[in-house]
């Protein structure tokens, strides 16, 4: 078993293994956790396919599982895991944020106030917003 | 410090979100209960804010206008270095550094209302030019830095405290910059007040150099 942390979501993978740097997944279990599809073409999301390399394809497939965490360093993004491989987040590169933030519109993001209650910063639209950090530490 | 604004300004289509990059969500809850502020006051244990938004300490705000557009991007909210020149027993800042510190938060806070009041028209709202040259610019160690504290976050909460703290540490080697970072692992390690001399010298090796680079914004010390 192992839990795939990503931005936004945590999927249980209860018939997942992780072998080292590898984290084999089903094809479905793919796409329920990250939103990427195996098709003849490639590693295809929405409208965008990334082709895999020709002749590295063991890399990332093996008997219908995928090894997501090659597939999310052959898309230039950061991961890490637990030294068990029970736990992994795949994070966000760099220059994805940086051209989020130079595009000027605001990330949205949800978090829960004190009563657990999830808001969003998209909720907000219409108004003008402080965003402003603070921490009691 | 924000309820009072909030109030002032909220007729004036505004809001104010507050964000606490705490990880243990039980340490803000006295904080907000004494502020009982109307507005969102949001619980952020995993630090997303500072991740989205490459904020490194707080308090730091972005201004964000009715088209969901950054005005403003990411700076210190009216915070001023003076603290570096704090007393370290005592506490209390010398008058000259207090009357700058006060300074820096009065200009942003008048910055705010008018920009509030007068939108676009405010000299304090960035074109887009400017927003754009103002935009931070993250580095792949600190992209690496908020996988890791997410992962650290994650075990502490799920009965790996050791080597959720591992990663916590690594993380905050990556990201240097991040005060928030360190803090934040500063309190979970039960350090408490054992960590001020820690922080000393996190100021100290700044040695000349500025911790936030200096905000544009007219009157601003």
């Amino acid at each position: 078993m192992a839990i795939l942390l990503t931005e936004t979501t945590e999927t249980v993978l209860p018939d997942t293994r992780a072998e080292g740097d590898r984290l084999w997944l089903s094809a479905a279990e793919l796409e329920a956790a990250i939103g990427w599809s195996s098709r003849p073409e490639g590693f295809c999301r929405a409208n965008i396919c990334v082709p895999v390399p020709p002749g590295r394809e063991r890399e990332f497939m093996r008997g219908g599982q995928i090894d997501v965490a090659a597939l999310w360093r052959h898309l230039g993004q950061p991961l890490a895991h637990s030294a068990d491989g029970g736990a992994w987040v795949l994070g966000t590169a760099a220059a994805e944020r940086e051209s989020a933030l130079r595009s000027l519109q605001a990330p949205d993001f949800s978090l829960p106030d004190r009563t657990g209650c999830r808001r969003s910063l998209s909720e907000h639209r219409g108004k003008k917003v402080l965003l402003v950090s603070w921490a009691s530490w | 410090m924000w309820q009072a604004l909030y109030e002032e300004l909220k007729d004036h289509g505004f809001v104010v979100i507050a964000v606490a990059l705490d990880s243990r969500e039980e340490d803000p809850l006295p904080w907000i209960e004494a502020a009982a502020p109307t507005y969102p006051c949001l619980i952020d244990r995993d630090h997303r804010l500072a991740d989205l938004y490459d904020m490194v300490n707080v308090p730091q705000a972005v201004w964000i206008d009715e088209r969901g557009t950054i005005v403003r991007p990411t700076e210190p909210a009216g915070a001023y270095e003076g603290f570096r020149r704090m007393d370290r027993v005592t506490r209390e800042m010398p008058a000259d550094a207090a009357r700058v510190t006060a300074q820096a938060k009065a200009t942003y806070l008048d910055a705010l209302r008018d920009w509030v009041r007068r939108g676009d028209a405010s000299e304090h709202a960035f074109d887009a030019e400017r927003a754009r040259a103002h935009a931070p610019r993250p580095t792949e160690d600190a992209a690496r830095a908020h996988v890791l504290f997410r992962l650290g976050q994650h075990l502490i909460r799920h009965g790996q405290p050791d080597e959720g703290d591992r990663w916590l540490a690594e993380a905050s080697r990556l990201h240097p910059e991040s005060w928030a970072m360190w803090r934040q692992r500063a309190g979970v390690t039960e350090l408490g007040l054992a960590a001020q001399p820690d922080f000393w010298a996190r100021v100290d090796a700044l040695g000349a150099r500025r911790y936030y680079a200096p905000v544009d914004m007219k009157g601003m010390p």
